[in-house]
């Protein structure tokens, strides 16, 4: 299906921070990432701040993209999640709703059980926000009012002029 | 689509290179990546082989500077050219706000681009896009080889839609980021297009 376009206000971009934060701190988890499913970073959280959340969106974006594919191949809608271990950090990703990805950072100052505990939780909260954001997305789409309506091409042109 | 995000006060795009395997898909991220500056690019990721075909795909982030007080960043990704990584290059599309179309302008390739190019067409009528409504350009690419196909014959052929095209060596870098510019504009003034 044709995916909409996606505006984040300052208000909204605020409750998902207050909503991974608490869940940084409730996960023990190092980092957090709310990415959408077509690679682009939307929040994060945590001590990771500042490591290369764009390769990471877009990775994670690419990950469940397969694993996707994969699922429809073995008769499964989806796998909603996923569980990375590693040596030292693992990664747990959930999929808040058809279109945005949770990704947890943690290592062993935590543990799976948990941040599986906790996670759920969160992702109801963001899922509720998120249905917000698209719903008030599209109704400024119907009415016209993108804050990009008034872009004209001589701004485009500008761009390029250098 | 486009994520607009008020709070760091940028326009995030996507922009997908299509095309026949070898085509030059890579290199033209690969010569985009070594001649912009690194505060306007971030790291380039090649999921390939070890043979260095692309397996995955490519995914370079580029800042184009600011528009209406809003950072305009575009990821550019290119898709698996081979046929058989078909599953591949839908899940790479979806979402995609602007396609290039890269031709091999070899005219052994023919065959190939028509091939690919049709692949394209259906991919995105799955993802619920018509190929007319989506900011998309063509670029012919290896026009210094010998055996290149004439360019009024790729452009019966491969442009039927008349939109805008570029002859490019990709190598060299001739045609790249006039292909870039011309898709970002397309991109940008769709987004125009919404509000309106």
């Amino acid at each position: 299906m044709f995916d909409a376009q996606l505006v984040m206000r300052d208000d909204d971009h605020q409750k998902i921070l207050t909503v991974i934060t608490r869940l940084t701190r409730d996960a023990n988890a190092k980092g957090i990432f709310v990415v959408d499913k077509n690679g682009h970073l939307m929040a994060e959280a945590g001590e990771l701040i500042g490591i290369d959340g764009t390769s990471l969106a877009s990775l994670t974006a690419g990950c469940i993209a397969a694993t996707g594919g994969l699922a429809k191949i073995v008769g499964e809608e989806e796998f909603p999640t996923h569980f990375h271990q590693g040596q030292r950090d693992n990664l747990h990703i959930t999929m808040v709703n058809s279109r945005i990805i949770l990704v947890v950072i943690f290592d062993d100052r935590s543990s799976l059980g948990l941040v599986r505990l906790r996670v759920k939780k969160a992702c109801i909260e963001l899922a509720k926000t998120f249905e917000d954001i698209q719903k008030q997305t599209e109704q400024e789409t119907r009415a016209g009012t993108s804050p990009f309506a008034d872009i004209t091409d001589d701004d485009i042109d500008n761009l390029f002029s250098e | 689509m486009s994520f607009i995000n008020y709070s760091s006060r940028e326009i995030n795009c996507k922009i997908v290179y299509y095309g026949p395997g070898l085509c030059g898909k890579t290199t033209n991220l690969q010569y985009v990546y070594g001649k912009t500056n690194p505060d306007v690019k971030g790291k380039m990721i090649s999921l390939a082989t070890e043979t260095e075909r692309t397996l995955f795909f490519d995914f370079l982030p580029l800042s184009l500077g600011e528009i209406r007080g809003f950072k305009t960043r575009f990821h550019l990704y290119t898709v698996p050219g081979q046929v058989f990584y078909d599953a591949s290059r839908k899940l790479i599309l979806k979402g995609v706000d602007g396609v290039v179309f890269v031709a091999d302008s070899q005219i052994e390739r023919m065959e190939a681009n028509v091939e690919s190019l049709e692949n394209l067409g259906v991919n995105l009528r799955e993802q619920g896009y018509e190929i007319e409504n989506v900011p998309y350009v063509v670029q012919y690419n290896k026009r210094d080889l010998p055996n290149a196909a004439p360019l009024d014959e790729m452009r019966r052929v491969l442009n039927p839609l008349g939109v805008p095209e570029f002859e490019a060596c990709a190598t060299v870098g001739t045609g790249v980021f006039e292909t870039l510019k011309s898709v970002a504009k397309g991109v940008l003034s769709d987004l125009k297009k919404i509000g309106g």
